[in-house]
């Protein structure tokens, strides 16, 4: 069994409730670092635990919390991105849903760090009953004095509200959410200058996911270097992995940074296989943004080493052969998937979700799933295939924000490794239901 | 649908709406829109006309076009009236790897409307949305604030019986908490 530290306590009942949560040592985080850490030490070890953002880009926790301006007599926020809209990602309503007190006292923690007065978890529109649940949690946590003035004694403040959106996977995007949080439309703004120096309201600002914040708790109570004794390399602590699709134990599991895929996938710690004694065809490993790999090279790299559940093992290869970690939106696919409508399925997402500001992404978008649409339904052409190619090659890098290269790479990453397949679609439109047919076109190392 | 009615928040959603006004820094009032048209949709009728945006507007000291920007951008709200019981069915990724194709169709057959539609009667809409964030127990569909969870037709048909049995509550009111601090 690997080492769990977010959801160590999951299965304690009554773990949602405060008096149990505290029972079990919630909260010392706070005591210690109210009563015994500068907020710079707090930062520190934050730093030293190598901690990276679980949102999907994996920056260093730590070094964005330097960058934090701190203008004196201006008022700085902490945002808690409980966005969760990346597809194939369920971890933050699982975390939130069954320990709503971590992510509370995470972001006491961490807003006290920050010289953070009041912080907002802006969470998606559709969670509202988790909303629910985090508001009583919160409610708990300011009668037990965690909250509000003066807390503990020690002269610091802070409040911590709920802010729920209204649907719109854009919003996740860290300048989207803070125009959304001020009453707006989700439209991401141009950088810099970036949230730390003019984030909500113009003021500095940090936004950081769910899990991000609720790792900051043991960080804190066990120091920053026993967190970065977990895992491998740069990829420390755990990660919540959310698995999804044809596997036979779908769910959320906290894992140890570098544990082999083909383990995750076919142990039954974890996935515990594919379903119906299938095959396994492709994974999209970190959300609907990442690359998606070929059985082969999601088992072991182009090299032939085994492939791990890290940020470098899964990015191994560039995007010649490999991935990314992304959200840790885990998606196995059988051998019965076709990829070429699994493509659409994502491409027509992200052509519904562009905010529409920037053309290639807007338009881009819109050409792909008209091109998709039409090769799923048997009247494409071999130049479809060139012409998707050529569509999301040119958004790549050329948009305000970084939903236009999440829109890009699936389908990049699609047609070089499944190529055949789609050649296959235009030639054989005949063929188009016999996905075994497909399975053998593509003729890939079988898993 | 309804008789021309007179647009004002009950005075519990006008106490909540202050609440959520407050959580907000001094002349940030703007913030509260979103919560505020939640609230809106849930007490008229689950859609927001032309008239309850101005209504809105008008509470929150904004201009009209502010609301209308904002209303139109997210996809929970409604610009046109729906039915009793709205069902917002997954039609994403791993939802659509588990079948949300069969699931969608079913109702469709079921309810005899296309998504996006409203029976007859004005019992039902039927909604297809993206990722609700609970792919590892697809196919999903939401109705108000629950998710109902592992569909099968089964379950999808036992749902029906049991949303049209509750014939006559109001959509949405159970996504406003009413004890929000
Ligand atoms: C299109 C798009 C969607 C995103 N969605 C989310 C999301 O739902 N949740 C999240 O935490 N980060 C999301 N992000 C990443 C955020 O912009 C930001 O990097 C993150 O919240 C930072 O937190 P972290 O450093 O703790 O990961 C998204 C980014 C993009 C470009
Ligand atoms: S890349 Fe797409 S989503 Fe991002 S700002 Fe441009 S149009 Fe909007
Ligand atoms: S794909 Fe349907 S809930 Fe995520």
């Amino acid at each position: 069994m690997g080492k769990k530290i977010l959801l160590e306590n999951d299965h304690v009942p009554g773990i949602r409730g405060y008096d149990v949560y505290r029972s079990k040592g919630g909260y010392a985080s706070v005591e210690k670092a109210l009563k015994s850490m500068t907020p710079e030490a707090v930062t520190e070890e934050v730093k030293k635990s190598g901690l990276r953002g679980r949102g999907g880009a994996g920056f260093p926790t730590g070094m964005k919390w330097g960058f934090l301006a701190k203008p004196p007599g201006v008022a700085r926020y902490l945002i808690c991105n409980a966005d969760e809209s990346e597809p194939g990602t369920f971890k933050d309503r699982y975390l939130m849903e069954r320990i709503p007190h971590l992510l509370i006292e995470g972001m006491i923690t961490s807003s006290y760090a920050l010289g953070v007065k009041t912080s907002y978890i802006y969470i998606r529109g559709e969670y509202f009953y988790i909303a629910r649940i985090l508001e009583e949690a919160i409610d708990e946590a300011y009668k037990a004095g965690w909250l509000g003035t003066n807390i503990l004694g020690t002269g610091y403040d802070l409040d911590l509200y709920v802010h729920v959106g209204a649907g719109a996977y854009i919003c996740g995007e860290e300048t989207a959410l803070l125009e959304s949080l001020e009453g707006k439309r989700g439209n991401p703004r141009i950088k810099p200058p970036f949230p730390a120096v003019e984030g909500l309201y113009g003021c500095p600002t940090v936004v950081n996911n769910v899990e991000t914040i609720a790792a900051v708790v043991s960080i804190i109570n066990q120091g920053g270097a026993a967190y970065a004794a977990i895992g491998i390399g740069k990829s420390t602590g755990t990660k919540l992995i959310s698995a999804s699709g044809h596997i036979n134990k779908p769910g959320v599991y906290e894992i140890e940074l570098g544990v082999p895929v083909e383990e995750f996938i076919y142990s039954d710690e974890y996935c515990g296989g594919i379903r119906n004694g299938k095959k396994l065809k492709a994974v999209v490993a970190g959300g609907s943004s990442v690359p998606i790999l070929p059985a082969g090279l999601i088992l072991k790299t182009a090299a032939g080493e085994p492939r791990l559940m890290t940020y470098e093992s899964l990015a191994d290869g560039g995007f010649a052969t490999g991935t990314m970690l992304g959200s840790g939106g885990f998606i196995v696919m059988d051998e019965t998937t076709s990829i070429v409508k699994n493509l659409w399925n994502f491409t027509r997402f992200y052509q519904h979700e562009s905010c529409g500001q920037c053309s290639p992404c807007r338009e881009g978008t819109l050409w792909m799933e008209k091109v998709l649409r039409r090769i799923v339904g048997g009247q494409g052409a071999l130049r479809d295939i060139d012409l998707l190619w050529d569509v999301q090659s040119n958004i790549e890098g050329k948009t305000i924000c970084p939903f236009g290269d999440a829109a890009a790479w699936p389908v990049a990453s699609a047609i070089r490794h499944f190529r055949k397949e789609f050649e296959e679609y235009v030639t054989h439109p005949e063929k188009i239901s016999d996905v075994k047919h497909y399975y053998s076109v593509n003729n890939l190392p079988v898993a | 649908m309804n008789a021309v009615k007179e647009i004002r928040f009950s005075q519990e959603s006008l106490e909540l709406i202050e609440k959520m006004i407050k959580r907000y820094p001094e002349g940030k009032h703007k913030s509260a829109l979103i919560p505020v048209l939640h609230i809106a949709q849930a007490e008229f009728d689950g859609w927001l006309s032309t008239e309850v945006m101005d209504y809105v507007a008008g509470i929150l000291k904004l201009e009209p076009i502010e609301v209308y920007e904002v209303a139109t951008f997210y996809s929970l709200f409604n610009l046109e009236p729906v039915g009793k019981c709205v069902i917002e069915v997954c039609r994403t990724s791993s939802c659509w790897l588990m079948g949300a194709e069969d699931i969608i169709r079913h109702l469709e057959k079921k309810l005899g409307i296309s998504p996006g539609g409203t029976t007859a009667d004005g019992m039902f809409t039927l909604k297809t949305v993206e990722c609700l964030g609970s792919c590892g127990t697809a196919p999903v569909m939401q109705v108000g604030a629950a998710y109902h969870e592992n569909l099968d037709l089964n379950k999808v048909d036992n749902l029906l019986d049991k949303f049209r049995s509750e014939g006559n509550r109001k959509c949405y009111t159970d996504r406003i908490t009413p004890d929000q601090k």
